[in-house]
């Protein structure tokens, strides 16, 4: 079968397109591993439950005054009017808190997920949200591990709500509010690596006292929250999810896309070609 | 044409208008109060019947189209012509509705642009691919369509250049409808742990895909078989006689790929080794679906093809549908967070928006039926 001009150019032009796309898709998952994003380090052998956290959150960002909790071992949620809570629960160990939060993955979910960036992973490690690009579809909450986003269901102009670090004070050489404040130091801020250092120079200080684990070195591919528990980090709810990165799990089928653009039309280009000669008759033909 | 709108109280305009006008006073309330004030959505739960149903089971019912047009125009099935334009209409026409419904359930639709004009490209997401899909397969199916709509107004300069398009937007059609009806189903290979392992696999586009093949045709039979009837009037003696074994086709090929399809399934489930989840409420419920609506309509679809059963090959198809549905709300809303404490169930609401967005789609379906020649034949000019 001899392919005509038209036909070349057309399979040409498909595949330059094709090209195009597949570039710009590789080309974007940058190299995580090697910026040295900033986290927060939360020790739940530390923390006594005083809420303050909650205060300074809600303060830092606008939203409103959080109720007091009557029962810490109710165990609540973050919302759309609260970016972090801190719950307690009855472990092995006796009462423990943990502080909930976005976890800041070193590779979002959800700004993977977002269409038009709107989630977005900053240099400096949070993951921010920005309302002038957000259509309000909602799959980063279908795609994060964690289920940190919430959405104002009740507002006719609904944004996201999740905790971003504090962004602003971070780009004014701040701590987070939530960091600044606490009154035991069960939050440490610094770098991801400072973080990992500090608490393996805690479990090893301590053995005792700590459960020999990070949670968050190495889940979801690492996030730049991460907790040191005197107890196992299931008993604290938090959830056993993969090792590795989330949107890895997509990236067999993106990089699918470009080689069945290719590949695809001209196929179904040559099968045409080849069944035309018999059938002159079909009206719609081209040529 | 005119004896077509003789009557005003039909049982469907009876049923639909009161619906439709509820559900206007729905989608106003819906943007005035937010997406709360009609729907069950939950923070857990953020995608429902809206996203499940109308858009993820709807597409699948929409790929008769690019099955039908590969087999016309790419494969030159001419017997299948007779039903390439009321096919792709449908197609078309459920992607505008059905992208339309996607607008609903935007909490920022006024932002829906921001993916097209770069604000901004968000190329590694799959929805972001699988919305620039929509939009340009969109406008391949208009280009499609577009020579009846030509006929229609009597330009036939216009005509003789937008049928020379055709094979070009079909070409471009096909790959698109492959990209999307499988990216549907990658929207949710991250969220991993919350929808249940019966149907989470890394295999899920590829599943998404094979059964839009048979969903989409199985839609064509239905379709087929209630507009033969309502529209019998347009339908020249030759189209009506050539229905049957078009039918008897297309339940060929929708046998043959719903055994690729549940041979698909069973290497999954073999290769996760779930057998221990059988034994459990959920098991049940993916027993049913595999064995009650794929198992069976297969065979329906085999052993009608053999004897020639036109009635039981609707029934197979409206099985297979109805597997269709069962199988998208599972993995997009009955399975997806099945563990979680509180469930969602769709509001009463919600069902009424997704009927409205059906019955308008079938009214405006009736109307293009009604004026262009889609399921009568082109006027004598355009035949050549």
């Amino acid at each position: 079968m001899s392919i005509n001009r038209r036909g070349f150019f057309k399979v040409l032009g498909v595949t330059g397109a094709a090209l195009a796309i597949g570039r710009e898709v590789k080309a974007a998952p940058a190299g995580n591993g090697e910026i040295d994003f900033r986290g927060i380090l939360y020790d739940s052998a530390r923390c006594k439950g005083c809420h303050g956290c909650e205060y300074d959150c809600a303060d830092a960002n606008g939203l409103p005054v959080p109720e007091p909790v009557k029962d810490d071992l109710i165990v609540r949620s973050t919302g759309e009017t609260r970016r972090t809570v801190v719950n307690g629960y009855n472990t092995s160990k006796g009462k423990v808190f943990i502080k909930i939060q976005c976890m800041h993955c070193n590779e979002p979910a959800c700004a993977s997920a977002c269409l038009t960036q709107a989630m977005h992973k900053t240099k400096a490690g949070p993951v921010i949200w920005r309302g002038e690009k957000c259509m309000g579809c909602r799959y980063c909450m279908v795609s994060c591990p964690f289920d940190m986003p919430k959405f104002e269901y009740h507002s006719a102009n609904p944004k996201i709500q999740k905790c971003d670090m504090c962004y602003n004070r971070l780009k004014t050489g701040e701590a987070p509010a939530c960091a600044t404040n606490c009154p035991n130091e069960a939050l440490f801020y610094g770098t991801r690596r400072q973080l990992i250092a500090e608490a393996r120079k805690r479990i090893v200080e301590n053995p005792k006292l700590y459960a020999d684990y990070l949670y968050g070195e190495h889940e979801a591919g690492g996030t730049c929250w991460m907790y040191l528990s005197p107890v196992n980090f299931r008993e604290l709810g938090l959830k056993n999810i993969q090792k590795a990165s989330y949107p890895a799990l997509t990236k067999g089928f993106l990089y699918s896309v470009p080689s069945i653009f290719v590949l695809l039309p001209a196929f179904l280009l040559g099968i045409h070609q080849a069944t035309k000669k018999e059938n002159q008759t079909i009206e719609e033909d081209e040529s | 044409m005119n004896q077509t709108k003789s009557k005003i109280f039909t049982p469907f305009n009876i049923i639909s208008v009161p619906v439709i006008l509820v559900g206007l006073v729905l989608i106003v309330i819906r943007f005035w109060k937010g997406i709360g004030a009609v729907t069950n959505l939950t923070q857990e739960i953020p995608w429902g019947l809206w996203i499940g149903f109308d858009v993820v089971t709807g597409v699948a019912f929409a790929g008769g189209a690019y099955v039908v047009t590969f087999m016309v125009y790419i494969l030159k099935m001419k017997q299948y012509q007779s039903i390439v334009r009321v096919t792709v209409l449908n197609g078309f026409l459920a992607y505008v509705f059905y992208a339309g419904a996607l607008l609903l359930d935007l909490g920022r639709p006024w932002n829906v642009i921001n993916p097209i004009i770069g604000n901004n490209f968000g190329v590694n997401s799959v929805l972001f691919l699988v919305a620039w899909h929509f939009l340009l397969y969109m406008i391949a199916q208009l280009i499609e369509f577009s020579p009846a709509i030509a006929e229609w107004l009597g330009a036939r300069k216009i005509h003789k250049v937008l049928s020379g398009m055709t094979v070009a937007a079909v070409i471009f059609g096909i790959t698109l409808s492959t990209l999307h009806q499988s990216g549907l189903g990658a929207l949710y290979l991250m969220a991993k742990e919350k929808i249940h392992p019966l149907w989470y696999n890394e295999f899920i586009p590829v599943m998404f895909f094979v059964s839009s093949i048979f969903a989409g045709l199985s839609m064509v039979i239905f379709e087929g078989s209630i507009t033969h009837r309502v529209f019998a009037s347009q339908i020249s003696s030759k189209d009506h006689h050539a229905q049957n074994p078009i039918v008897m086709g297309l339940s060929k090929i929708c046998a043959g790929t719903m055994f690729a399809y549940f041979f698909l399934q069973v290497l999954v489930f073999i290769h996760e080794k779930h057998w221990g989840l059988l034994n459990t409420p959920m098991g049940y419920w993916y027993l049913l679906e595999m064995i009650g609506f794929v198992l069976l309509p297969m065979a329906l679809f085999f052993y009608s093809y053999r004897r020639n059963n036109i009635l039981l090959i609707r029934t197979a198809a409206i099985l297979t549908m109805l597997g269709i549905i069962l199988n998208r709300l599972n993995v997009t809303v009955i399975g997806f967070r099945w563990d979680a404490t509180a469930h969602y169930i769709p509001s009463w609401m919600e069902v009424v928006v997704t009927l409205t967005v059906i019955f308008t789609e079938i009214w405006i379906f009736r109307w293009v039926i009604n004026r262009m020649p889609v399921l009568r034949s082109s006027p004598e000019w355009a035949k050549h």
